[in-house]
């Protein structure tokens, strides 16, 4: 069982398996958005005093925020027990047009050449990993939901403001990617 | 007593789906430029599955009225009839997304998988949760 679990999942798996999440959260009267866990964190900071966009009672978004631990214990539990001895089965052409931009596939979930804290000291990391992190925070909440929240649940829903979002949010990925890397990376 | 079990209810679920996320591979920064380049069918193939049975799912719920475990019907938020919010804060997520490769979850999970340098990450989120709440008002909606 754990041999067959530490297997790459592929997509017809790991999709129904993201679904089944939604279900279950559901089944216990809750929607499945994490980017809400944002404003949750600000408002137990105790920004809704100043602002009043975080002035709600966090304390009902509990269950998001243990769902949010259980997150990273989960990511700790999946390399630390159930670690495929694959390397990550990336395109060629991905592995090409990222050799372009100098960046090397390692064969593991992420680059190590970016994602290390050598490389957060060079301007470029301090813009992908804060730059970004602003990015995703200030966009998410203005949509009103992430990946989870609008191309999951919404669509599910068949929600068209949802579908909108994921448009969005390809606008911003396919402009970043094919516009703003060649400069980035360069 | 029922706040402890809440929250064990909860991290479960959170367990399960950061091993999910990890095992899917939708957390990798890598898969995250093959599919912006359009060069595998792999996270569309995800998403895409997700969501036909998601759609399958609260099709169910919603034919045949299900409540959830607590006995109250299953609600489904409906999302406001706006459109400048989601078409602009989707795209300012999405340059985040393909910079970091990651989306909100994700952060939190490879937090988890030992990534410490996504505790960055994380403080730039929420500096822009928080600006995005200074800001609101004057942004168009």
């Amino acid at each position: 069982m754990i041999s067959l679990l530490s297997k790459p999942w592929p997509w017809y798996v790991s999709g129904p398996a993201i679904a089944g999440i939604m279900a279950v959260l559901l089944f216990f009267g809750k929607s499945f958005g994490f980017s809400k866990n944002l404003s949750n964190i600000c408002s137990m900071l105790g920004l809704g005093k100043q602002i009043p966009y975080f002035n709600f009672n966090w304390k009902k978004q509990l269950w998001n925020i243990w769902f949010l631990v259980g997150s990273i214990i989960g990511g700790y539990i999946a390399v630390h027990y159930l670690q495929s001895p694959d390397e990550l089965k990336l395109s060629s052409a991905t592995i090409a047009d990222l050799q372009k931009l100098n960046i090397p596939f390692d064969g593991h979930l992420e680059p190590g050449a970016i994602f290390n804290w050598n490389y957060l000291h060079t301007g470029r990391g301090l813009f992908i990993f804060l730059g970004g992190g602003f990015l995703i925070g200030f966009g998410t909440r203005y949509a009103g939901g992430c990946t989870s929240g609008h191309a999951i649940s919404g669509l599910s829903n068949l929600q068209l403001p949802s579908l909108i979002a994921v448009i969005g949010f390809f606008i911003g990925g396919l402009f970043t990617t094919h516009l703003l890397f060649p400069y980035i990376f360069k | 007593m029922r706040a402890i079990f809440r929250a064990f209810k909860y991290s479960i679920i959170g367990i399960l789906f950061g091993i999910i996320m990890t095992k899917s591979e939708a957390v990798s920064w890598y898969r995250i430029q093959e599919m912006f380049r359009f060069q595998s069918i792999f996270m569309y193939g995800i998403i895409g599955s997700a969501v036909v049975l998601g759609i399958i799912m609260v099709a169910i719920i919603k034919e045949y009225r299900l409540n959830d475990f607590y006995g109250r019907p299953i609600h489904l938020a409906e999302k406001d009839k706006r459109w400048k919010k989601y078409l602009i804060g989707g795209s300012i997520f999405g340059m985040g997304w393909a910079l970091t490769g990651a989306c909100p979850g994700p952060i939190f999970v490879l937090l988890g998988q030992g990534y410490t340098v996504m505790l960055i990450t994380i403080a730039g989120a929420l500096a822009g949760t928080t600006v995005y709440g200074l800001l609101r008002d004057w942004l168009p909606q």
